[in-house]
């Protein structure tokens, strides 16, 4: 079927990003894998049939924060002899990976036993779209939405305070 | 067939990639990144959750985190040009003012 050809590639070209971004010397570069990751993501939630994540993950992720990250990398400038010695990248990163290998092989063995290989139903009408995330989120979880808008406020002037500091 | 243990997989590698880069960096722009790797795997597990359980309210938490995520990158992004302000380097073995 060709969604499982999709979700393979997606899938593929999501954790190349992530290996990449944790490999890279540079922040630029890393920054742009992760922004492979984040729009192979968003493919991902468009599988899932979850369409206003899907533009969400696009616009707000991979638009605005990481826009963001690009633009403080830029503004900071550093130069490659400013950059944090770390000799032997891959084998430090190889030997992590390994060290979490154990931890990975539980939560697999643990999924597996849960799901299984069981597959997808197919939805119900109007599932992910806009006007269902909307009608739950003003609906039942109003008072999170509330508290998210003031968290959001209180980084703006967090960041704004910090930011005028003399260092 | 793709099943949900296909996406909770690719959510398990994303968010153990994250922890790895997080252990092994000392950059602390990519210690940051990491950090976003290991969300953006926790948001895959919601929505496949999600799609599983035709419940939508997985999508509302994603949307959360999301939101959280983005004060998030605004205030680590202030830390990291006053410390580079301060210390003129990434390098996080350098911002040990707090040892005692």
């Amino acid at each position: 079927m060709e969604t499982n050809i999709y979700f393979i590639i997606l899938a593929v070209i999501a954790l190349g990003g992530a290996i990449m971004t944790i490999t890279r010397s540079h922040p630029l570069s890393a920054t742009l894998s992760l922004v492979v990751t984040l729009i192979a993501l968003a493919g991902l939630y468009a599988l899932l049939s979850a369409d206003f994540l899907f533009v969400i993950q696009i616009l707000v992720y991979a638009g605005a924060i990481m826009a963001l990250m690009v633009f403080v990398i830029m503004l900071l400038n550093v130069r490659e002899e400013q950059l944090p010695v770390e000799p032997h990248i891959y084998r430090r990163v190889g030997l992590s990976l390994l060290f979490l290998a154990p931890l990975f092989f539980l939560v697999e063995r643990s999924i597996y036993s849960q799901f299984g290989t069981t597959s997808f139903s197919t939805t119900g009408p109007g599932f992910g779209t806009i006007k269902s995330v909307g009608q739950l989120l003003y609906n039942q979880y109003y008072i999170s939405f509330e508290i998210v808008s003031v968290l959001l406020l209180v980084a703006l002037v967090g960041v704004v305070v910090l930011a005028k500091r003399r260092a | 067939m793709i099943g949900v243990f296909h996406y909770l997989t690719v959510s398990a590698l994303l968010f153990f990639i994250g922890m790895a880069g997080f252990i092994a960096r000392k950059n602390v722009f990519i210690m940051f990144l990491s950090l976003e790797l290991m969300l953006n795997g926790v948001n895959l597990s919601f929505i496949a959750f999600s799609r599983y359980f035709q419940e939508m309210s997985g999508h509302v938490f994603v949307f959360f985190v999301i939101a959280v995520a983005a004060s998030e990158a605004a205030i680590s992004l202030a830390f990291v040009i006053l410390l580079y302000k301060n210390r003129q380097t990434l390098d996080v073995d350098a911002y040990n003012q707090l040892k005692g």
